[in-house]
């Protein structure tokens, strides 16, 4: 039982002694270890014993925090210190991080519990967690699915009630695809909200973390502790952070939603559609107002995002090199063969392509017909939210398409772009946006997204919370769990 | 515009990563799959539009220029494929 609760009713139990840390963690490493989802990547029981132990001597003494001895999913894409980090990659396979993520460090600062490393799409390119060099993540609603991704683990984990939260990184939708595939809630924040540091780079512009849980509340615990300025991120911003727990309750009367008409055309499926609108349609009879808004160039986010992430990752990745950490070739004949081997036997198709995108598109040449092109239409995209945000509070659509679909459906790279359309815009821009479990389609889980403004976390919260108390989509678990 | 066989040797080179023959008839074609995609950029009207660098338009925060990291470099050197005397070593450079 223990494993269905939320992370606000665990946070409860630990504190009024009904169950320890130890305990639960005990449970879930159960769990995780006779599961066949492949949420996990490396699981680190010994590590996780221990915390629960430090952790429940603090419940003892009395100065135990909210997150105190609550387990998590950790997406394999934070530095652990002394813990693999491979971020899903052959290349970082023998990387084992001398340093920990500003958010790992949170993390262990709030007492809370390490599972494991979850699993997820190789250095977060992909959008189905098949991507991965550890093998594909299954979706616990239906195994022969796909969990979206790249989060794939973390949302896989969250959904089959292997962890009571995760956390992720959403770089063109890396966070909200997979909770919104996986019937789960997930935040992607304010670009700069949270620390990058000790996060591996994909796109340094897009990339972003946050966390993966059963509900907004949830969410907004986590979110307490992942977010604030970090001085070792030179693009993190100096804001305060709001208790994002504070504004839960107020009433969402009033509330102004937009509904881009571009985001309700052709290509989305009927089921989802309905779903969608339904829960929109919820929103209305609690006060809300709906109206359209457009967002013109939209369509266009496809074709710059995969300029810009590919740019983005060719000039990042280039520290992969087989020097200085993680796979080095047999046996290299000289200082080039080094390189080349070492690259191209760690790095898997579709990194691999995307770097060579970037790397062609950053060439002599072709930069201003592809990178900075991209990047005047990247303003453009941004200038259309700023429009919809004069008329309205918060934009509601679709995440992805469709629900999740078959594993091994997609045989190319760009019939796999295509189904990020609704959520590269928001990273493009640099917004918030959210999945909340929406309702069902065909029996798999629909997502609705919520985007706001920047730095509106909190009214983002709020709204789904106050969905949440209206419906009882984010309670629904798969079957057997 | 489409990439030549040829032109895909040349960007496999610039970015580290070998192409064998065998692959390279797939491979130019998965690239200009993927380039196909981008065909639409050159259509769309940007005259006057300033590229985007910044998602806040935020510049680069400067601080005072002193020492913040202590030596760690015995640990960052314990994870490295080959390393002696302090350098991390590769093949011979220079003979």
């Amino acid at each position: 039982m223990l494993h269905k609760l939320t992370v606000t009713e665990l946070s409860k139990g630990l504190k009024n002694k009904e169950f320890s840390s130890v305990e639960l963690t005990k449970h879930f490493l159960d769990r995780i270890n006779q599961s066949d989802l492949n949420a996990f990547i490396t699981v680190t029981d010994d590590l996780a014993l221990n915390q629960a132990k430090a952790a429940d001597a603090k419940i003892a003494n009395g100065s135990a925090g909210i997150l105190t001895g609550i387990p998590y999913a950790h997406k394999d894409i934070f530095c652990t210190t002394g813990v693999k980090t491979s971020a899903g990659s052959k290349i970082l396979d023998p990387f084992i991080s001398p340093y920990d993520a500003t958010v790992s460090h949170k993390l262990n600062s709030a007492d809370t519990v390490m599972l494991g490393k979850a699993n997820m799409d190789e250095l977060a390119m992909g959008s189905s967690n098949e991507k991965s060099y550890y093998g594909p993540v299954k979706n616990p609603w239906d195994k022969n699915k796909v969990p979206g991704g790249s989060s794939g683990g973390s949302a896989a984990a969250v959904a089959g009630r292997l962890s009571p939260f995760a956390t992720g990184t959403d770089t063109g939708g890396s966070i909200r695809q997979p909770a919104s595939l996986c019937g789960i809630t997930g935040i992607k924040p304010t670009y700069g909200r949270v620390s990058r540091y000790g996060m591996i780079a994909y796109a340094s512009s897009l990339d972003q973390a946050g966390p993966l849980t059963q509900t907004a509340e949830d969410a907004a615990l986590v979110m307490n502790v992942m977010a604030g300025f970090d001085d070792k991120d030179s693009t993190s911003v100096d804001r305060a952070v709001p208790d994002y727990t504070k504004n839960l309750e107020n009433s969402i009367e009033g509330l102004k939603i937009g509904l881009p008409k571009e985001f309700f055309s052709e290509g989305l499926d009927s089921g989802v559609a309905e779903t969608v609108m339904a829960a929109v349609k919820e929103f209305e009879s609690m006060g809300a107002s709906v109206q359209e808004v457009s967002l013109p160039n939209s369509a266009h986010a496809i074709p710059t995002y995969y300029i810009v992430a590919p740019c983005e990752c060719s000039s990042n990745l280039s520290r992969l090199d087989g020097v200085r950490y993680g796979y080095r070739c047999e046996d290299p004949k000289d200082l080039e063969d080094l390189y080349l081997r070492s690259r191209s036997e760690g790095f898997g198709p579709e990194v691999k392509r995307r770097i060579m995108i970037g790397a062609y598109a950053l060439s002599a040449g072709y930069y201003d017909a592809y990178y900075l092109k991209a990047q005047k239409v990247r303003h453009l995209i941004s200038e259309d939210f700023k429009k919809a945000f004069q008329d309205v509070d918060v934009i509601m659509g679709p995440v992805s398409p469709t629900t999740a679909f078959d594993l091994g459906s997609f045989t190319d790279s760009v019939s796999m772009y295509l189904a990020d359309i609704y959520t590269l815009s928001l990273n493009l821009a640099g917004l918030p946006g959210m999945s909340i479990p929406a309702g069902f389609s065909n029996n798999m889980p629909v997502g609705l997204q919520l985007i706001g403004n920047y730095w509106s976390e909190e009214l983002l919260l709020n709204a789904a919370h106050q969905f949440q108390g209206q419906t009882d989509w984010h309670a629904q678990m798969p079957e057997g769990v | 515009m489409s990439l030549s066989e040829q032109q895909v040797k040349e960007i496999a080179h610039l970015a580290r990563l070998s192409v064998d023959d065998g692959e390279l008839e797939q491979t130019t074609a998965e690239l200009n799959n993927i380039l196909g995609l981008m065909a639409d950029l050159a259509k769309i009207d940007t005259e006057g539009v300033s590229p985007m660098a910044h998602p806040l338009n935020m510049s680069q925060r400067l601080r005072e220029d002193e020492v913040s990291e202590i030596d760690q470099s015995e640990a960052f050197q314990a994870i490295a494929p080959q390393t002696g005397q302090s350098h991390f070593l590769v093949p011979t450079v220079i003979e």
